[in-house]
């Protein structure tokens, strides 16, 4: 496919590049990887298969062949030569069809995945870009207008012509996320880390007030904005390796979220950790929107994963059977090729 | 790598600082002071983690070490008392590493901060110079960024805090002080560490057999190329 139009850093990005942070890798990867997966899963590709984060739009691309696309993640309002889709939705693309992208009503990435997943070379173990570094994805770098995407090689799988979607996870599993604030609040949990009490009374206030997201705010981290807070004595901590999902709190007392392109490792004091399963969710809170961290236990945490891991499944299932089905009445072999 | 003997009371005395950074991340931080030894005995820890089944992920950092689990763990109290007991019943490992030496122009345009070194430690330009290049350092941990090696051995003279505000657009190969750790910047871009210096060195290529060009363990010397004051 080639891009016709996009905003600025645009990537490709798979589920992230594990097992490097000991030399400093970030691990990137989607910012929110049920949305990929998810994209993936209604193809018959790999979960780990590589697709487009789009989080700046309008995003335009022309099919070069015959294939299947699915899209994900905040509703960016597809529209393939003049038919508006479905959020959610995976259908059969030929080539020379025109796809429009244009700026979602709420969540701030979608992603485009293709059948057979997107073909750029695997750099230390991944598709993912690496901003920070320069490599993976296509060269390095955020996509371009006339740059060209390949697909890797596989059947394309059997889509009912006008295709195949999922329920949102906001939706389907609203059981197990927090609902909203009244004012729209995004409610995230956390487990306090390391430094958690050495800020006091302000450990409290941490807690209890919302927090905007800043304008500086990207890939790499989201910077709050509220009624700073404090350690009672100021900390100069030994560096230490990080995970996506940690808060940390800068001399002037506004958190810092890590987020994909997190660095590996980093010393300010760090007042909490997002669990990882809500992650997803802060790779759609848009900037200026507010958020508020709730405290949790692990427990919460297992309930919410495995919920997620049966949600997949469920995709998983449901998809290869509308395609077995497809493809049993054309006379070809589905995606469970080890029943015969 | 040779085990090094340590004192069993040393093993005893003080517990290891266990938390959480979110889920099934834990960092296990060596008490006590920011040397050698104690880098050691991190190592070790890595090294007796490496093969228990739930472990995703250990990146060793300044005497400390986070430990990826593959899973949220059920009961993450049971897995902070096995580390604390990994921590104690860890010795000190040698990782004896090659030498790379590094040369250095200090000073000009890119030792932006020497001026405020000269002013906290009290000492003149070439006294902070001299005192940089004369030390041996050891790489403690890579981290932050690709290949980026965290030196420890800095003299204590020369000390310096992290900025405040950080430089928005630090070039890579500043050679940098940020407290009691010494590095040579990889990425140009923001950086709270301080400038004294510039060296020209390629320290990860994404496509080697061994993407770094550091390992801990090694020992980096600073190379006095040129000194512009």
């Amino acid at each position: 496919m080639e891009i016709l139009a996009t905003g600025p850093l645009n990537t490709v990005q798979d589920l992230g590049r594990f097992g490097y942070r000991n030399v400093g890798v970030t691990t990137s990867g989607a910012m929110d990887p049920l949305a990929l997966r998810a994209a993936n899963l209604l193809l018959g590709n790999a979960e780990t298969a590589a697709a487009v984060e789009v989080q700046t739009f309008p995003f335009r691309l022309r099919f070069d062949q015959d294939g299947a696309i699915a899209i994900t993640g905040a509703d960016c309002r597809p529209v393939l030569d003049g038919m508006p889709l479905p959020p959610w939705w995976a259908l059969p693309v030929r080539a020379g069809q025109v796809l429009d992208l244009t700026a979602p009503v709420s969540g701030a990435r979608s992603y485009l995945a293709i059948a057979g997943g997107i073909d750029v070379p695997v750099v230390l173990g991944s598709r993912s870009t690496a901003l920070r570094g320069d490599f993976g994805g296509l060269d390095g770098r955020a996509l371009q207008q006339g740059d060209r995407l390949a697909a890797c090689t596989a059947p394309p799988p059997d889509l009912p012509a006008t295709g195949l979607g999922v329920v949102p996870p906001e939706t389907a599993l609203a059981a197990y996320f927090p609902a909203r604030d009244e004012t729209g609040t995004l409610v995230l949990r956390a487990l306090p880390s390391g430094e958690h009490d050495l800020f006091g009374r302000d450990a409290e206030r941490f807690w209890a007030q919302e927090w905007k997201i800043s304008a500086q705010s990207n890939r790499t981290g989201y910077r709050l904005s509220g009624d700073p807070i404090h350690p009672d004595t100021p900390v100069e901590m030994r560096s230490h390796g990080l995970v996506p999902g940690v808060v940390q709190v800068p001399p002037a007392g506004e958190p810092i979220i890590q987020m994909s392109d997190a660095n590996t490792a980093g010393g300010y004091p760090k007042i909490a950790g997002v669990i990882e399963i809500d992650l997803w969710r802060l790779g759609q809170a848009r900037i200026g929107s507010r958020i508020r961290l709730e405290r949790s236990d692990v427990a919460t945490a297992i309930a919410a994963e495995k919920a997620v891991e049966a949600w997949l499944s469920d995709i998983r299932h449901t998809a290869a059977m509308v395609t077995d089905a497809l493809a049993g009445m054309a006379g070809r072999q589905g995606r469970n090729k080890d029943e015969d | 790598m040779n085990t090094l003997a340590t004192p069993a009371i040393a093993a005893a005395t003080e517990a290891a600082k266990i938390s959480m950074i979110g889920s099934r991340a834990f960092l296990v931080e060596a008490p006590g002071a920011f040397d050698l030894p104690a880098q050691r005995r991190i190592w070790a820890l890595a090294q007796a983690l490496e093969a228990q089944p739930d472990v995703q992920e250990l990146v060793p950092g300044m005497t400390n070490l986070l430990v990826l689990l593959k899973a949220t763990p059920a009961d993450p109290q049971a897995v902070l008392t096995r580390l604390r007991d990994a921590w104690a019943a860890s010795a000190e490992l040698d990782r004896p590493g090659r030498l790379i030496e590094i040369p250095v122009h200090y000073g000009g345009e890119m030792g932006a901060d020497l001026p405020a070194i000269c002013d906290f430690s009290g000492l003149p330009a070439a006294e902070v110079i001299a005192r940089h290049h004369a030390r041996t350092y050891t790489v403690f941990a890579l981290g932050s960024a690709p290949g980026f090696g965290y030196l420890h051995g800095l003299d204590p003279a020369i000390f310096m805090p992290r900025k405040k505000v950080p430089s928005l657009n630090m070039p890579r190969g500043t050679v940098t002080i940020g407290g009691m750790q010494a590095g040579v910047s990889v990425l140009t871009g923001p950086n709270g560490w301080n400038a004294l210096g510039y060296a020209e060195i390629e320290v990860f290529d994404p496509h080697a057999a061994h993407p770094a060009l550091m390992a801990p363990g090694d020992t980096v010397r600073f190379l006095p190329e040129r000194i512009e004051l």
